[in-house]
């Protein structure tokens, strides 16, 4: 099997997987990209570069030091995927490998970016809900692919909490959900 | 079709994994090659995720640290194992980040060591230049009523560590014959224990469930399940994806209490986002209910605290629970339940108490909080005992999904890296870190588990699921754990 059919097999096969588990959700939403299962198409990825058509789309990354990383990358990638991929130094991101099952690679947008991106689906939004300091141009990573009229976008990684300022005998409406 | 996946899955966690190999060596034997060097050893109390992520961070701020983590049960990964839902497998993909780190080649894991039995806080503090408390919450609150010791009412931690293959829950054999359930607490867990009692087994038999529970839900006669808080919708402690499972599920319709929802939608639009999603579910399943051929329903029940467990006429199990009627008192954030004097009687035959987890002390020498059932502590420095950290619940309290418990470990780590750093540990010294440790477990006749010897367990665990048509088939005997690690 040639390096390209094994990576769309494998990220279809992965799709598939969650697709399986959760074939009785009314509401089940495919996400926007086949993203697949990051940690297995990482070492795919280098061998079928070059193989690639897709266009090339630079994205610029502002970390939580204040820091930019851009990085050029393939259109039809999820955000999580260019981090991973990339080995970009955004720290505990994507714990639940784009399954939409955690919201550690919760991103916020510029506003004019956010507007031009796709329908929001309910299981993604159930769990950008938990995100902290979720706001209005608020996406997750994994569910955002790129696309060339993303190019030059500006991707703010937001500040994780520090619990221990969060006083643990009260709670507020943005602190984390209980068990 | 999931056996094509689960056979592609295999075959891509080898090319993981050799990628993977080439960068780190395992470590065999608690005795590296490093063990001359002078860099930082720390030791860390608990293999579950507070451990690993504590781990994870350690090794990475500092390049000459060594990490050992310490776990009682052969088997490694805590709640991620033992607390997740059969039925959500992708929020056990944590594990694969957990193996990296423990296959990293300044890490190791040591299986099958009681800290506190075997070996104690204060010889691990000898060993090591810090150690990190990282055990968890494996008590659980109870409800202190009367009734409450009676056959056939449960702590949701046994239930889940029941249908989840903790060994010492094995024995439980719940009692699934009775048509109602009643569910204290209306967190994550308790919405979990309800969607496995009701859910059709066709959505768990594929899944790591083990046999016995399977079996015994697909001959389960529960047909309704009742989840109960104090307080009101507006208090409610899950989270929306778990309450959305709840009414998508096939085969059930949801049974509410119109009257519980008195005053809701006029709250709702000055409600943050997350909140109100969350309410205009719950206010769409009073609304919408269900089919009503379902022969399955469950339902949300406010307002109302268990005050005794009714025994049967028998007197031999319980049979009912009784519940107080609570107002709100208070707003926002602070909003209290106050009794009214009234209450109800619920028949049923079948009591889960999920109503929190609870650390318990397991060392003398550490300082615990029995209040708040807590190590008492400062941003993770334990109170008076230098040297001594924590990360997790037995740091903060049994709340939060495992986000939660990674920025929270991300914290100790730090705070421990900057004490390195401030002098605050003295690194001059040199410790012996697992050599000491497993000369020491040697002489009281104790073996350890290693990471090689669990992955020979995670081997078999996998094939039995598979001739079951099963993700995984757990053991659930630490005997034939030990049997099989080191064969």
């Amino acid at each position: 099997m040639s390096a390209c059919a094994l990576r769309v097999f494998l990220q279809r096969a992965a799709v598939t997987r969650k697709a399986a588990h959760q074939t009785f959700s009314q509401t089940r939403a495919f996400p926007q990209c086949v993203t697949g299962s990051y940690t297995h198409s990482r070492g795919i990825n280098t061998l079928t570069n070059s193989l690639r058509a897709e266009e090339k789309v630079t994205v610029h990354f502002l970390n939580r030091d204040g820091k930019r990383i851009s990085v050029k990358a393939l259109t039809g990638e999820s955000l999580l995927d260019i981090v991973v991929n990339n080995d970009l130094d955004i720290l505990d991101i994507g714990a639940c490998e784009g399954t939409l099952a955690c919201s550690t690679c919760h991103l916020i947008f510029e506003e004019a970016v956010y507007k031009k991106l796709g329908r929001i689906s309910d299981e993604e939004m159930d769990m950008l809900d938990l995100a902290y300091g979720l706001t209005d141009t608020s996406r997750l990573g994994c569910q955002v692919c790129l696309r060339k009229d993303l190019d030059g976008m500006i991707l703010h990684v937001p500040d994780v909490i520090s619990d221990a300022r969060v006083d643990s005998e009260k709670e507020s409406s943005t602190a984390p959900p209980k068990v | 079709m999931m056996t094509m996946i689960t056979l592609m899955r295999g075959s891509v966690m080898k090319i993981h994994g050799l990628s993977s190999a080439s960068r780190c060596l395992a470590a065999e034997g608690g005795v590296r090659g490093l063990s001359s060097s002078s860099g930082p050893r720390v030791c860390i109390v608990g293999g579950g995720p507070a451990g690993f992520y504590t781990a994870q961070q350690l090794l990475k701020a500092r390049q000459d640290a060594a990490v050992d983590i310490y776990e009682r049960l052969p088997v490694p990964f805590g709640l991620v194992r033992f607390g997740v839902a059969p039925d959500h497998p992708e929020v056990k993909n944590v594990i694969n980040t957990f193996t990296q780190t423990a296959q990293h080649e300044r890490c190791s894991f040591h299986g099958n060591v009681n800290v506190g039995k075997d070996v104690t806080i204060d010889e691990l503090r000898q060993a090591y230049h810090a150690v990190v408390l990282s055990y968890g919450a494996e008590g659980n609150r109870s409800m202190g009523i009367p009734g409450e010791d009676l056959p056939g009412v449960f702590s949701a931690k046994d239930f889940v560590g029941w249908y989840n293959g903790l060994p010492s829950n094995k024995e439980l054999h719940p009692d699934l014959s009775f048509e109602t359930a009643v569910i204290l607490g209306q967190g994550n867990v308790a919405l979990d224990v309800a969607r496995i009692l009701l859910a059709p087994v066709e959505m768990l038999k594929e899944t790591d469930i083990t046999q016995n529970a399977l079996e015994a839900l697909a001959g389960s006669k529960v047909r309704r399940v009742l989840i109960v808080g104090r307080r009101g919708p507006l208090q409610i402690a899950c989270t929306i994806k778990e309450l959305r499972e709840m009414v998508n599920l096939p085969n059930t319709r949801a049974d509410m209490l119109p009257a519980d929802f008195e005053g809701i939608a006029e709250a709702l639009k000055d409600l943050p986002r997350p909140r109100k999603r969350l309410t205009e579910l719950m206010m769409k399943a009073v609304k919408e209910g269900g089919d009503d051929k379902a022969e399955k329903c469950w339902g949300l029940r406010f307002f109302r605290s268990p005050v005794e467990v009714l025994a049967g006429a028998d007197e031999k199990r319980a049979a009912g629970i009784r519940l107080a009627l609570n107002k709100l008192e208070g707003s926002g954030e602070s909003v209290r339940a106050e009794v009214t004097g009234q209450l109800e009687d619920v028949d049923c035959g079948l009591i889960i108490s999920s109503i929190g987890y609870k650390s318990i002390p397991i060392d003398p020498a550490v300082p615990f909080d029995p209040r708040r059932a807590i190590v008492p502590n400062e941003m993770g420095r334990v109170q008076d005992t230098a040297g001594l950290y924590c990360s997790g619940w037995v740091k903060r309290g049994p709340t939060g999904v495992i986000a939660t418990t990674m920025n929270d470990s991300f914290d100790t780590a730090r705070v421990l890296i900057q004490d390195m750093e401030a002098g605050k540990l003295d690194l001059s010294v040199n410790k012996p870190g697992a050599q000491a440790i497993t000369a020491l477990l040697q002489t009281r006749g104790v073996r350890m588990v290693l990471f090689s010897q669990w992955e020979k367990i995670n081997a078999e665990e996998e094939k039995r699921g598979k001739s079951l048509g099963k993700a995984r088939e757990k053991l659930l005997d630490v005997d034939e754990m030990l049997k099989i690690a080191w064969s």
